[in-house]
C-alpha cells in the first residue's frame, strides 16, 4: 500500500509502565498505575496532530488487571470518541490469551470495541459491536483497503455499508480525508509491527 | 480477663462463629485461647488477627494470645509469617519458632495491604511461585497463573478503594483429602474497614430506603455490581472475580457487618446468603478453588 494518510505512532506500555511507577515492575496492576499509564501515554498523544492513530503495544505486559485495563484500554478508546474527543485511533498489540479476557469485559460493559492484535498476524475485533460491524469489519481487514467503487461489490447489502460509517465513526476503520478510501487500521500500522 | 476460646480448627467453616464470640465477649481484657488449636488455614490466621484487632480496639488494651502447643501449628504460624503481623495486635509469650523458608504449597505469606505498592508486592510474589502449585496441585494450565494473579489483585484493591482500612491477605494449597478428595487453594482477604454497607451507603442507601442493611449492600456490590463510584467502569473487580471462581468452580463468600453472601458449586454446602450473624466491622473474603476433577475440561474445576 503506497497511500498511508496518517503517520502512526508507536506507545511500549511495558517500558512507560516503568518509567511511569518507578520499578521493575511489568505489572499493569491497580487503578493508579493504569491511570498513570494512561496519562503517560495521552501526553505522548498530546504532541501528535488532531487526528492520529496510535499502536498500544501490551506485548511486554505480564499481568493486566480489571482496573488497568478499563483505565488504559477504556478509558483512551471513550476518551478518543464523539465531540470533543482526542480523535485518536487506536490498535492494542499484544493481547495474548491472558489479558484477552479484561480487555473484552471492560470494553463490552461500556459498549465500546477497539481492534487488536491477538497473535503474530492475527487482527481481531474485542468489545461491543453489532453483527454487521463485526462482518464489515471482518471485509475490510481481510482487504485492507475500500475504495469507493469497491464498496458496492464487497458489501452489497445497505447494512454493510452503513455499518462501515458506524466503524469510522468508532474509529474502528480509517477514512481517508483525502481520497475518501477506507483502511483496515491493522494495515496502517504494519511497518510498526 | 475475658477468655474467647479459639476452636480447634479455626478455618473458613468456624471463623463466623469465633468472630460471634469476639463481638458478644464483655468490654473487659480478652484472652485469646489457643493452646487446643490444631489446624488453621488462612481464613482462621487472618481472622485470628482481625479479631484480636478488634478486641483491642474495643478495650484499649492489647489481648492476650495464648499460643497453641501443637508445634506443628506454631511452626505453620512461623512460615506465614502470622506472628510479624500479631505483634501489633496481641501480647504473646516469645517462645514463636523462628520464621523459616515457606513451605512448597505456600502460595502467599500473610500480606499486609495498606497502599496500592503493596497489591504489585503480592503480585509480584505470587507471580513467582504459583504457577508450579496452580499446576501441580490443581492441573491448572499455565496461563491461570495470570488470571490468579488478577484476581488477588481486584481482591487486594477492594481493601484500599473500599475499606479506607488496612487488611491482609494470604493464600496457601492444601489437600482437602476428607472433604472434598481433592487439592485445593485457599485464598483469604480480610479488613477492618467500613465495610459494604459503609461503603456504598451514600450513593445508593437512599434508594434501598427501609431495606438497605448489610445483606443488602452485599447484594448490591456482589450480584449487581454497585460501587459508590459515578464512573461507569467502576465495579468490575467482584464481578470478575466471581466469573473466574465460577470457571475453576471454585467458591466465594463475602462477609461484612451481620451478613455473608457467597457463589458456591454443588460440592459447598454453604448458603449463598446468611444474614443476623454478629455484626463484625470490615469485610472478610474467602476463596476456595478446588483442583480439576479428571476428564474436566481445561480452565473448568
Amino acid at each position: 500500500m503506497s497511500e498511508r494518510p496518517v503517520d502512526p505512532i508507536a506507545i511500549d506500555v511495558g517500558d512507560l509502565l516503568q518509567k511511569t511507577v518507578a520499578s521493575l515492575h511489568s505489572h499493569l496492576v491497580t487503578r493508579p498505575t493504569g491511570r498513570a499509564v494512561r496519562m503517560a501515554i495521552e501526553a505522548r498523544l498530546g504532541e501528535t496532530g488532531e487526528m492520529s492513530l496510535s499502536l498500544i503495544d501490551l506485548s511486554e505486559v505480564t499481568v493486566l488487571d480489571f482496573s488497568c485495563a478499563d483505565e488504559v484500554v477504556a478509558k483512551l478508546v471513550q476518551r478518543s470518541q464523539g465531540p470533543g474527543g482526542s480523535g485518536t485511533f487506536f490498535v492494542f498489540r499484544g493481547v495474548r490469551e491472558p489479558h484477552r479476557d479484561q480487555i473484552e469485559v471492560v470494553l463490552s460493559r461500556q459498549g465500546l470495541a477497539a481492534v487488536a492484535q491477538t497473535d503474530e498476524g492475527r487482527f481481531e475485533l474485542l468489545g461491543a459491536t453489532t453483527p454487521a460491524e463485526a462482518a464489515t469489519w471482518r471485509v475490510l481487514e481481510d482487504r485492507g483497503l475500500l475504495a469507493g467503487e469497491d464498496v458496492t461489490e464487497a458489501l452489497p447489502g445497505r447494512d454493510g455499508r452503513d455499518a462501515l460509517e458506524r466503524l469510522v465513526h468508532r474509529h474502528l476503520a480509517f477514512q481517508s480525508p483525502i481520497t475518501g478510501r477506507w483502511h483496515a487500521l491493522s494495515r496502517l500500522v504494519s511497518h510498526l509491527l | 480477663m475475658e477468655v474467647i476460646t479459639i476452636p480447634g480448627s479455626l478455618d473458613g467453616q468456624s471463623v463466623d462463629g469465633f468472630f460471634d464470640r469476639v463481638t458478644e465477649a464483655p468490654t473487659g481484657r480478652a484472652l485469646f485461647d489457643g493452646r487446643h488449636v490444631r489446624w488453621v488455614d488462612p481464613n482462621g490466621m487472618l481472622g485470628l488477627l482481625t479479631g484480636g484487632a478488634v478486641a483491642g480496639e474495643r478495650t484499649g488494651a492489647l489481648p492476650r494470645l495464648e499460643l497453641p502447643e501443637n508445634p506443628d501449628v506454631l511452626g505453620y504460624l512461623s512460615r506465614m509469617g502470622f506472628f510479624q503481623e500479631a505483634r501489633s495486635i496481641f501480647e504473646f509469650d516469645d517462645r514463636v519458632p523462628r520464621r523459616s523458608g515457606g513451605s512448597s504449597d505456600v502460595l502467599l505469606e500473610i500480606t499486609p495491604v495498606r497502599a496500592n505498592v503493596d497489591v504489585h508486592e503480592v503480585v509480584n510474589r505470587v507471580q513467582s511461585r504459583s504457577g508450579a502449585i496452580l499446576a501441580s496441585r490443581l492441573g491448572y494450565p499455565a496461563a491461570s497463573v495470570v488470571q490468579f494473579s488478577v484476581i488477588l489483585s481486584e481482591v487486594c484493591q477492594n481493601i484500599i478503594e473500599h475499606a479506607e482500612s488496612p487488611g491482609w491477605v494470604a493464600a496457601q494449597a492444601y489437600n482437602w483429602s476428607r472433604r472434598l478428595g481433592r487439592w485445593v487453594v485457599v485464598i483469604s482477604v480480610m479488613d477492618l474497614g467500613r465495610g459494604f454497607r459503609g461503603s456504598l451507603g451514600s450513593e445508593h442507601a437512599a434508594r434501598y430506603g427501609d431495606r438497605w442493611s448489610d445483606a443488602t449492600a452485599l447484594e448490591a456490590a456482589f450480584l449487581h455490581g454497585l460501587t459508590r463510584f459515578p464512573d461507569s467502569g467502576r465495579g468490575q473487580g467482584i464481578q470478575q472475580i466471581r466469573r473466574q471462581v465460577q470457571r475453576w468452580n471454585g467458591a466465594i463468600t463475602i462477609r461484612s457487618g451481620s451478613a455473608r453472601i457467597g457463589q458456591v458449586p454443588e460440592w459447598d454446602d454453604t448458603p449463598p446468603l446468611v444474614d443476623g450473624l454478629a455484626p463484625f466491622p470490615g469485610a472478610q473474603i474467602s476463596i476456595v478453588l478446588p483442583a480439576r476433577a479428571a476428564g474436566s475440561p481445561e480452565g473448568a474445576g
